[in-house]
């Protein structure tokens, strides 16, 4: 019965690990049936130009699919769209649908991703009266999108990668923006240095950053605009607000189901799930288990979740087993630059920031380090650099032979002092 | 087999490189390079993970060369 080679894998989530899942299966050779279910009615796409290209009304629609072809392409396998997932029974090996269809399976992937965190609502109003947006959504986003095009005010609540990308995509498209941060600095999870290159380049570009303002509520006006009350008593109007303040994994579907819940799906370092015969989860609502940290992890990003989708297919296929140990490697586009980063930070790693002379121009690159060794770096519009840098980590490089490897791609590796950075002066603006 | 790759998609994300070093490169510009656009038969999933791993689809896989 289980499953060294699944006959009916069925996945559930039709996003990026979904869609990569059921792609690698087919590619690794899975002859049997495969179903991949997906709650939205659109046929699937990527999530990541929603708050870049398709916000900016750059990329449309067809051009942020995740499958070639329109609705009546052949994929190798059967699309279930429009139907959520409510119920799992691993006994019996079958998933219930929205309108009560039951699919059985011998494997399942879980995929269910994760959703984004809303403001209360205001007593007494529904907050659909309320001009908020979250960005995840392609029926949202679109909404979005059509509402900045009219270049009117923007309050960007939470100021995450994802309210980070919106609020420059807003101030590119004209509208006077306004970033609104709970933490006492802007962009702190990414660490002083960082967050302060980070809001020098916003500042620059014309969002203004707000640090320590925490929402208290948000008010309709009677244009249609929203008044943002701040816990400090701040108050400021817009004719849209966009809300970026987390995420919570869709597993209440799950909850019946005795699976391992703990925000998120818990599996073992194969992203397998413990206790249930071949169920797996892959993808923002995974909660795996890190051999290299030695506890359970989720992380919200897109290469992570396309490496567990190869990883799972694999392992359905061939029956082969290797840990999830992954480069940790994301990437972001703010104000026509890219910011990408590789490894994890601690707090107490040694920090020191650089300016890249290159001959197509100067980059930035921020490189963390622990007892000698590289544990992340962030590089800003540099991708060769930042290549060399994820290359070097998984081979548990030296900081000084990753410092000299970069210094080799340009023309100076000159010390930045981001104490007296126009960057900083910026943050504190 | 060879590999097709659309130069204006590409976003530098590096993921290709990272699958596979021996095809893919990246250069001062943060586009990629292909140090080899040909893809023998035992390096065909190897090449085929590289281009699904690519968030910008830039590139893919040409089964026939003739
Ligand atoms: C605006 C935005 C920008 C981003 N930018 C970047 C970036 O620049 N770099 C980066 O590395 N990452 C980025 N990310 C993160 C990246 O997109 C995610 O890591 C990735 O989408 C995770 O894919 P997933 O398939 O696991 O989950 P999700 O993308 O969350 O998809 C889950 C899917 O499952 C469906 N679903 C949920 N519940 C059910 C159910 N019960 N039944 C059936 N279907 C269900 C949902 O409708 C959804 O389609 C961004 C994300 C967003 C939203
Ligand atoms: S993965 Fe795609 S976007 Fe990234 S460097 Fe390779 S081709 Fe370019």
């Amino acid at each position: 019965m289980t499953a060294e080679r699944p006959e009916r894998v069925l996945v559930v989530g039709s996003s990026v690990a979904g869609v990569r899942t059921a792609q690698a299966l087919r590619a690794e050779g899975h002859t049997g049936e495969l179903t991949l279910v997906g709650a939205e009615p659109h046929l699937p796409y990527d999530k990541p130009p929603l708050s870049k290209e398709f916000l900016a009304g750059t990329r449309g629609a067809e051009d942020i699919r995740l499958l070639p072809g329109g609705p009546e392409a052949d994929h190798g396998f059967t699309l279930r769209l429009g139907r959520a997932a409510v119920a799992l029974d691993v006994e019996r090996r079958r998933v219930r649908l929205a309108d009560g269809e039951l699919l059985g399976y011998d494997a399942l992937v879980l995929a269910t991703g994760v959703r984004p965190r809303t403001l209360p609502a205001p007593v007494g109003k529904p907050v659909t009266e309320l001009p908020c947006f979250t960005v995840r959504e392609l029926s949202e986003s679109a909404e979005l999108a059509a509402r900045l095009a009219k270049k009117e005010p923007v309050i960007v609540v939470g100021g995450g990668f994802i309210g980070a990308e919106a609020a420059a995509t807003a101030a590119a498209l004209g509208c006077p923006t306004t970033l609104a941060e709970s933490g006492p600095a802007p962009f702190a999870a990414l660490g002083p240095e960082v967050g302060a290159l980070l809001a020098g380049l916003h500042a620059d570009h014309g969002v203004e950053v707000l640090a320590g303002a925490r929402v208290n509520r948000v008010e309709p006006l009677t244009d249609g605009w929203a008044l943002v009350r701040l816990d400090d008593g701040r108050c400021l109007e817009a004719a849209t607000v966009i809300v970026g303040i987390g995420c919570v994994p869709n597993t209440e579907w799950l909850e019946s189901s005795g699976l391992g819940l703990n925000d998120g799906v818990v599996t073992d370092e194969y992203c397998a799930v413990p206790g249930a015969d071949g169920v797996w989860a892959v993808g923002d609502v995974s909660r795996w288990y890190d051999r290299r940290t030695g506890g359970h992890r989720r992380v919200e990003h897109w290469t992570s979740a396309t490496e567990q989708a190869a990883l799972v297919a694999r392992a359905l296929v061939t029956g082969e087993r290797r840990p999830f140990d992954p480069v940790p490697y994301l990437w972001s586009d703010q104000h026509g630059v890219k910011l990408q980063m590789v490894g994890r930070r601690s707090a107490d790693d040694h920090v020191q920031a650089f300016t890249a002379t290159t001959p197509t121009g100067d980059r930035k690159v921020v490189l963390y380090s622990r007892d000698g060794r590289l544990t992340a770096a962030v590089t800003f519009g540099w991708p060769r650099g930042c290549m060399t840098a994820r290359q070097a980590w998984a081979k548990g490089a030296d900081i000084a032979d990753v410092t000299a490897r970069l210094a080799g791609l340009t023309t100076a590796l000159t010390p930045l002092d981001l104490s007296s950075s126009t960057y900083l002066e910026g943050n504190r603006a | 087999m060879h590999i097709g790759l659309d130069l204006g998609k590409c976003q530098g994300y590096g993921n290709c490189v990272a699958a596979d070093e021996a095809h893919f490169d990246l250069d001062d510009s943060g586009l990629v390079v292909l140090l080899d656009d040909k893809v023998s038969e035992a390096d065909r999933e190897r090449v085929a993970a590289a281009v699904r791993s690519c968030p910008a689809d830039a590139l893919w896989l040409v089964e026939n060369d003739g």
